[in-house]
């Protein structure tokens, strides 16, 4: 139960939520300013990487006044804004292009809105995200936590001699090796990505290598730091008081000790679920899985700057409430914690 | 034409990928039986059994899905708009044009056959008027019939370039030079078939009224930017996201950078198309943004070929050529990769110096880190692709770079330096795009090369992605001090027009955009491009071509690196496969069929 009255808990929630609109128009204005103002500043006209080998004239006046560029950049950013609540309308050389609310932006490269495109892919990113969740949390705190209580075993000594190669391997390494072994060599996992709605075994195939390759690093990270918090918790005054009160040893673990240890668990959980869902371009890049972290790259390559806002603005957005969720859940947890 | 595909990967993964590639190897071991160059174990052709010639043509069977894999989406799928070399091959699924290249292997393949016309042009009026008549049964994918008006319509809308900009624009220069039609956009007439160079007297009548002569016109007919639009399906910007086919397969499905699905177009007649066979039911794209993945991917058979068509990555390069060298064909792409010098960056408006440079590159170094021989191509010795007309490929190299001057020649190129007032050599900039890890590595060989004769290189990377802005603009080359540009071009259409003429001509300086990055200003070679438009008869044409082509070597312009070869794909269930020059050594995906249709 949340505690600090139900109003308290309003006026908390409403505080955070405008600190995350007040930090969702700063991220626009930097990626803006990231992408029109660094190229100006370098002499670079970005109208002309839009049109192609030929670069009529007309074409780059025509780019030009699609997206804006001749306009300063507050207008632009101002434009971006409303857009989002009222819908845009692109218009140049009598061509029309609505966009409706809410509108991210259009993507001039691939001739679609923004919006449909974030929610087309986000799918595939949540359930990367959230598979890969879900393992990492059963090994990664399971592994932590038997290190903690077999310390100096056997046991613990391989389970962290892993941690840390699980660390220590990006991602790029892992998915490759995973794909070449079971994948290509094997052929036990065809690992290549099919929409859940088109067939549940197919996407259960596809998406299995990249939530072990990605769960493999989390819970590597999350056994080493379940391990550190556990040994110092066991070590705190309540866990002697515990066991002197006579508690079984596993009531001790699991309702005294991994509570606490829970709490910068969720805290991580939160920062790194947040992330994930706003695109896990490595992983997404490495098995050709078609979420946002894809479509941003993709967007990278070819100086697509609504679609790098608009993912952008839904890291940030996924960021900002995966926090709020953890501070709340905090309070859950933790009988301490006030949200005051 | 424009090639392009991903890859930007990053340092750290060479490790990762050495071991991956000594698993895949391993893998691939257990997959089949080893192929030699004859190929018969997994039914594949064997080496080089489809470059320049048609593998399995007998093979080909009605029906079964065609499998594309790419690492990159179109440009566009607008016929009008798109510009990369790939676009135009696979476009021919879903368009066709009044004349298209034949669908033979080779030099045969750049050549013009009848489309929707029932022959070529008949050219009168010394060359300035071309006339086409249409074919009957020519429809679209409602079953309506394609009319000249139709055709008309397509070609005006490169005149729209505000809206529908990237693609080539020949026809708008050779057909409205002064630039008086607005497009069909901006057209007041009420069939907004205002363009007063192209008449259509009936249905089935067009002609082309061109203010000069150009003896490539037809070969811009040829070009996917010449395909029919109907106008009452034109979506403008987004008719590229679903164009209305007028080919033998029609779009099914498409979401830009993941899938594309085309399915037959049922009201297509064979009897109308003397060029498509039309042989797999459905054709499907799956992009993919591991490069290596891809790869892996067509080697397991779980796709046909590469879309994009510019070889395998070093990665399944060497699994491929080890287990799999009867699916390989090692096309020369048309493409050249070469150093161009900015006469506006100095020394380089001496042309001393110039050749300094030329012959003191090890050629030899620059063609290895292009990837060899092989997969990267033989030795550049001129500018002219060995598949234009009036190529001398090898056989031309006034510098020797193929020869004696192979490794580098120090005292030639001290000699040069001399004769350029630079005795002790000098500083420059070499500008490179930083998303082609092969061009980098060019320019750190050719740095190496040079620091021999005492030119100190300092190499700027540049943003791949900003290249028109930032090497296109002469004005900004010079502010950098790019003295040597790392670039590489393929024909847009096989001639020296084609390929030279945004090169080399005068009239394509531009202050954005340009091309021309050596700023040539050459009264013969614009002289010879003058000649080379007026001049009909192909032997004539190809002796021009051969002229400039000597002109440009001799000004010391450019330092060629390769002719740029490929190491490209073909799964054994693939029938009736050729490579063509009309589409830079790529397969003609037109007429590709499968063995099985299962």
């Amino acid at each position: 139960m949340v505690r600090g009255g139900p109003l308290a808990v309003l006026a908390y929630l409403i505080r955070r939520l405008f600190a995350a609109a007040v930090m969702l128009v700063v991220i626009v204005v930097v990626v803006f300013g990231i992408f029109f103002l660094i190229p100006k500043w370098a002499g670079v006209d970005i109208a002309t990487s839009f049109v192609g080998k030929q670069a009529d004239p007309a074409a780059v006046e025509g780019i030009r006044q699609k997206l804006g560029l001749s306009d300063p950049i507050y207008a632009q950013v101002w434009e971006f804004f409303k857009g989002i609540f009222v819908g845009r309308t692109y218009s140049g050389g009598g061509d029309v292009t609505e966009c409706a609310a809410p509108c991210f932006g259009y993507s001039f490269r691939s001739e679609q809105a923004i919006w449909p495109v974030l929610t087309d892919r986000f799918p595939v990113t949540l359930g990367l995200a959230l598979g890969a969740a879900v393992l990492w949390l059963i090994f990664g705190v399971a592994a932590g936590v038997l290190s903690a209580l077999k310390r100096g075993t056997l046991w613990d000594r391989g389970a962290m001699v892993v941690a840390l190669a699980g660390v220590s391997l990006p991602i790029y390494f892992t998915g490759l090796l995973s794909l070449a072994i079971f994948s290509y060599g094997l052929g036990w996992i065809d690992a290549e990505y099919v929409p859940l709605e088109d067939s549940f075994t197919g996407w259960l195939g596809g998406m299995i290598l990249p939530w072990i390759t990605l769960a493999f690093l989390y819970a590597a990270m999350y056994a080493r730091i379940t391990r550190a918090t556990m040994m110092e918790i066991l070590g705190e005054d309540y866990i002697r008081t515990a066991r002197a009160k006579g508690l079984k040893e596993q009531v001790v673990i699991r309702k005294h000790a991994m509570r606490s240890t829970m709490t910068p668990i969720l805290t991580m959980l939160g920062m790194d679920l947040g992330a994930l869902i706003g695109g896990a371009i490595l992983t997404e890049t490495t098995f050709s899985l078609p979420g946002l972290g894809q479509a941003v790259l993709n967007a990278i390559k070819n100086q697509d700057l609504p679609v790098i806002l608009g993912v952008t603005l839904i890291t940030s957005l996924a960021v900002l409430i995966a926090n709020l969720v953890v501070d709340v859940l905090y309070a859950v947890i933790d009988p301490r914690v006030r949200l005051s | 034409m424009t090639t392009q595909r991903t890859s930007g990967r990053r340092k750290q993964a060479a490790a990762a990928a050495a071991v991956v590639a000594a698993l895949l190897t391993t893998a691939a071991c257990g997959g089949g039986g080893k192929d030699d160059d004859g190929g018969t174990k997994n039914g594949a052709a064997g080496f080089d059994a489809a470059n320049n010639k048609v593998a399995q043509a007998s093979l080909a069977k009605k029906g079964g899905e065609l499998k594309f894999a790419s690492a990159q989406d179109a440009d566009s799928w607008d016929t009008t708009r798109g510009y990369y070399g790939f676009m135009w091959n696979f476009s021919r699924y879903y368009s066709r044009q009044l004349v298209t290249n034949k669908t033979e292997p080779g030099k045969a393949g750049a050549e013009i056959t009848p489309d929707l016309a029932t022959d070529v042009a008949k050219v009168t009026d010394d060359g300035k008027t071309y006339t086409y008549t249409l074919r009957d049964g020519i429809t679209w994918e409602d079953g309506k019939p394609i009319t000249s008006k139709d055709i008309k319509y397509g070609i005006e809308r490169v005149w729209a370039q505000d809206v529908l900009s990237g693609g080539p624009t020949y026809l708008k220069d050779v057909l409205d030079p002064k630039g008086e039609y607005e497009g069909p956009y901006k057209d007041k007439s009420a069939d907004k078939l205002g363009l007063k160079a192209i008449d259509t007297p009936d249905d089935k009548t067009i002609i082309f009224h061109l203010p000069k002569a150009n003896s490539d016109f037809e070969e811009m007919l040829a070009l996917t930017s010449a395909s029919p639009v109907r106008q009452d399906k034109d979506t403008k910007s987004k008719y590229g996201l679903h164009p209305f086919s007028s080919g033998p397969y029609k779009f099914q499905s498409y979401s830009p950078n993941k899938d594309l699905v085309l399915v037959r177009n049922t009201e297509w007649k064979a009897s109308s198309d003397p060029v498509r066979k039309a042989y797999p039911d459905k054709i499907s794209i799956k992009f993919f943004t591991n490069a290596n993945d891809l790869d892996s991917r067509l080697i397991a058979g779980d796709y046909d070929l590469d879309l994009a068509q510019t070889g395998l990555s070093p990665q399944g390069r060497t699994t491929a050529l080890k287990e799999h060298k009867a699916n390989l064909d090692n096309p020369v792409s048309g493409y050249i990769r070469y150093a161009v010098f900015p006469q506006s960056v100095k020394p380089f408006d001496n042309e001393h110096c110039r050749k300094a440079v030329i012959y003191g590159a090890d050629h030899v170094s620059l063609q290895t880190a292009r990837g060899g021989p092989v997969a990267g191509g033989d030795i550049g010795t001129n500018m002219l692709p060995p598949s234009v007309p009036g190529s001398e490929g090898q056989d031309y190299d006034p510098y020797e770079l193929a020869g004696a001057n192979k490794n580098g020649n120090v005292a030639k190129a001290k000699e040069e330096l001399k004769a350029c007032g630079k005795p002790n050599g000098f500083k420059t900039t070499i500008a490179v795009r930083n998303n082609k890890p092969v061009e980098v590595a060019t320019a750190e060989s050719l740095q190496a090369s040079l620091k021999k004769i005492g030119i100190t290189v300092d190499i700027d990377q540049y943003d791949g992605a900003q290249t028109t802005g930032i090497i296109g603009s002469p004005s900004n080359v010079q502010k950098k001090g790019y003295g040597i540009i790392i670039m590489g071009w393929g024909p847009d259409f096989p001639s020296v027009q084609g390929y030279g003429l945004p090169l080399w001509s005068s009239k394509y300086i531009q202050q954005s955009g340009n091309n021309n990055y050596a700023l040539i200003k050459d009264k013969e070679i614009d002289g010879l491009f003058d000649d080379y438009v007026n001049t009909l008869d192909d032997s004539g044409k190809a002796k021009i071509a051969t002229e400039i082509n000597h002109k440009v070597m001799e000004g010391g312009y450019y330092l060629p690196f390769v002719f740029e070869k490929f190491i490209n794909w073909r799964s054994s269930r693939l029938a009736n496969v050729y490579t063509t020059d009309g589409y830079s050594g790529m397969y003609d995906f037109v007429n590709l069929g499968l063995k099985s249709t299962k």
